[in-house]
């Protein structure tokens, strides 16, 4: 592996041997000191040109742990508000020294871009490209499923597992993620989203498509239960809105008591965050003891460690 | 009189790619068909294994100029369509100022004749500024030195449906024709490729194959409503081709072109998000490719456009999202033309002398342009080597940008010469020794 960019691109090799580096790593986070010297001297370069606090921080914390330098370069305030390009920006950051690049943007391909177009030669890690992949949060999904479901053991997939994703699957590169990376573990997906908010083409998809949570209930034996953000003011703003209220939305797609009540008692309820609560979620879904969504975040610091270690430290092992 | 411009003599030349002739070329017009008629000072070139077409004549051109001189200009435009085998070229009126008065349109039409190596005819707007709403001065364009005759707003679709019948009324008079882009803008918001399989997996935003139908439909309908003629550029989907086939077979006056990356090239290349590939309308799936290829087969399809469209690197080294649409042309139409239609034997030579230069010359309305290749008529002549492949490199071309997507592509055969009422236009290395 040279660069993460897609989970479409991983073999499923390449996605357990990531799953089983991400164990290492969790496990040295509970020891007393939990940074490792393995990128000593490595410089990463957290590229953000949308802001994510969340997604930023836990790239960071991964880097430090693993003793890399880290350079923080967000787009506000930078060069990049007054039109430097992307081409520029990034060999700006690579003659500070960047061994590696983890680039947040809002265009689809833009991390392909970084990586493929001879601007650069760092190793470079999508960290969220538009609305196309995000695949180190599917690779911390997949971590937090194998590791409920699965009992985290070294070299298991997801074979046999239910994985149903509800939301908005147009715009979300979660989901685009975890279309991929979960069937190419062996998992079943099922996509539980209104009919205008599947994109055109994803009937071709490896996954099986409903259109109400209802419908998902009562047809599947679902083992983690996805739900995706909703973003309120794309979703009824005008006459393009992709549904006719948020009430309609919450009635028809929104996770409350009682169809939680309804999922089996093994079944884990994940987040990517941050959550509506009240919108995709109910506050009583959220905070039940099956919620996973404040252990997705500290699974994704040792698959963002895992991640850099691969990247990064291969060269030198090889 | 210069060199280029002494009598010509090219023998045993494959006039339409099926009969063997000699073109004797003197004062600007094919004096005969036969060596023997050759003035005493004529220069010879020994044509055998080429084939000779009627000088082509490309719809469908941007040339930048005035506006966006970076990217090319009116003559690195010249230029570049000489090198394509191109006697005449349509320029399409997005520049800055935009074409849509009598002032722009003959600045361009004297730049053009400054320049001299192709004829080059301005095409109209035709609404103000291209902003949809109020028609442009279509008549004052007809009457200038320009003689305007083809009038598009190309870059944005005549949406309002009231504004395309006024238009495709009021240019009766002067047997005018509306070239539409036809693009829905309310379905094509923020969209950066063709609708389907690749764009659900590459999260880009669709441009769905809808948005382009229902516009050829209204207006193909429109056209018969007020008797009026139509052209549809850059037609791309399989449905258009069948709504315009249908409308043919109503008796509707309605013409249609195909690009020649729209031939050739499918939404799979995308993929990569390489910016070469971004284009308006985007390229299609393959379903739409064969479409295309029956269409142009069956007659659906007119004319083969370029549409030609420079831009500085600059505007396509970059994310996808950001990149211009468009793809330069000129350089490669015959070539990919060739090796889509030609070597898999969809069209004959003789085909592509009605699909790019007689079809478009008549459409466009310009004199003196897609003749025959016959005694007495206009020297227009492209003369191209079918077998001398050549890999195409973007560098390498006359035109001042280099956003070729056939970049690496190898083509079978190329123009090794164009010429414009006699005088040489073009010449490659291989000819340039007989044509100095």
């Amino acid at each position: 592996m040279r660069h993460l960019l897609s989970t479409k691109d991983l073999s499923r090799e390449d996605a357990i041997l990531i799953l089983d580096t991400a164990g290492e790593m969790a496990k040295t986070q509970e020891r007393e000191n939990r940074k490792l010297p393995t990128l000593r001297g490595k410089t990463v370069v957290n590229l953000f040109f949308e802001d994510s606090t969340r997604t930023r921080t836990s790239f960071e914390v991964a880097a430090k742990r693993l003793s890399a330098d880290v350079i923080n370069f967000s787009a506000k305030g930078s060069s990049v508000a007054k039109g430097e390009s992307l081409k520029d920006t990034a060999q700006t950051l690579q003659a500070m020294g960047s061994d590696g690049v983890v680039i947040r943007h809002s265009a689809s391909g833009a991390a392909a871009r970084l990586a493929t177009s001879g601007w650069i030669s760092s190793a470079v890690v999508n960290a969220g490209d538009g609305t196309h992949q995000h695949p180190t949060q599917a690779l911390l999904d997949a971590f937090t499923i194998r590791r409920h479901l699965k009992g985290g053991e070294a070299g298991e997939g997801l074979d046999g597992l239910t994985v149903a994703i509800v939301g908005d699957v147009l715009h979300s590169r979660v989901a685009r993620s975890n279309v991929w990376l979960l069937t190419t573990l062996g998992a079943k997906v099922v996509l539980v989203c209104p009919p205008t908010l599947v994109p055109i083409g994803a009937e071709t998809w490896p996954v099986d498509i409903v259109h109400s949570l209802d419908a998902a209930l009562n047809g599947y034996a679902i083992d983690a239960l996805m739900m995706l953000r909703i973003q309120l003011e794309r979703m009824t703003g005008g006459g393009a809105a992709f549904f006719p209220s948020p009430a309609e939305y919450t009635r028809l797609f929104g996770l409350d008591g009682s169809r939680l009540a309804r999922l089996p008692q093994h079944t884990i309820v994940m987040h990517p965050g941050p959550m509506n609560r009240g919108l995709e979620i109910s506050a009583e879904a959220a905070d039940s003891p099956r919620s996973v969504v404040v252990e997705q975040v500290g699974n994704g610091i040792a698959v963002r460690m895992a991640v850099l270690y691969l990247l990064l430290a291969g060269e030198e092992v090889a | 009189m210069s060199a280029t411009t002494t009598p010509l003599v090219i023998t045993g030349v494959s006039l339409y790619g099926d009969t063997t002739a000699d073109l004797v070329i003197a004062k600007g017009e094919i004096v005969s068909l036969s060596a023997a008629d050759a003035p005493a000072k004529a220069r010879t070139l020994d044509g055998k294994g080429l084939v000779a077409l009627p000088g082509l004549v490309d719809l469908h051109t941007h040339l930048r100029e005035p506006g966006k001189e970076a990217a090319e200009t009116i003559e690195t435009g010249s230029r570049s369509a000489a090198a394509g085998g191109y006697v005449a070229v349509h320029a399409m009126a997005n520049t800055t100022p935009v074409a849509d008065s009598a002032g722009v349109v003959e600045q361009v039409w004297n730049r053009g004749r400054e320049v001299g190596l192709v004829d080059v005819f301005p095409v109209g707007a035709v609404t103000v500024g291209l902003a949809g709403e109020h028609l442009a001065e279509l008549g004052a364009m007809a009457l200038s030195a320009a003689r305007v005759r083809v009038f598009s707003d190309d870059g944005m679709c005549v949406h309002d449906p009231v504004v395309m019948r006024r238009a495709l009324e009021y240019v009766k008079t002067f047997d005018g024709v509306i070239a539409q882009h036809a693009q829905d803008p309310r379905l094509t918001e923020g969209s950066q490729m063709n609708e389907g399989i690749v764009s659900a997996e590459l999260g880009l935003a669709g441009w769905p194959a809808v948005a382009e139908e229902a516009i050829v439909a209204r207006d193909c309908l429109l056209a018969e409503h007020v008797g009026s003629r139509v052209h549809i550029l850059h037609l791309s989907t399989s449905r258009s081709v069948e709504i315009v086939r249908w409308a043919k077979a109503r008796g509707v006056t309605v013409t249609a072109e195909a690009t020649p990356h729209h031939i050739a090239l499918t939404d799979d290349n995308a993929r990569g998000y390489d910016a070469r590939f971004k284009v308006n309308p985007p390229l299609r799936t393959q379903e739409d490719v064969e479409a295309v290829h029956a269409g142009i087969v069956d007659g659906t399809i007119d004319v083969i456009g370029t549409d030609h469209a420079p831009h500085a690197d600059e505007d396509k080294d970059c994310e996808w999202a950001a990149a211009a649409f468009g793809m330069i042309g000129l350089e490669t139409a015959l070539g990919v033309v060739q090796k889509t239609l030609v070597e898999t034997g969809k069209v004959t030579w003789r085909d592509v002398a009605r699909l790019m230069s007689e079809e478009p010359a008549r459409i466009g309305r310009i004199e003196g342009h897609g003749r025959p290749l016959a005694a007495g008529e206009p020297a227009n002549v492209t003369l191209v080597d079918p077998k001398r492949a050549w890999s195409v490199d973007p560098a390498a071309m006359a035109s001042r940008s280099h956003n070729s997507p056939f970049g690496g592509m190898e083509l079978p055969g190329r123009v090794v010469a164009t010429i414009l009422r006699g005088t040489v236009t073009y010449a490659d290395e291989s000819m340039r020794g007989s044509l100095a």
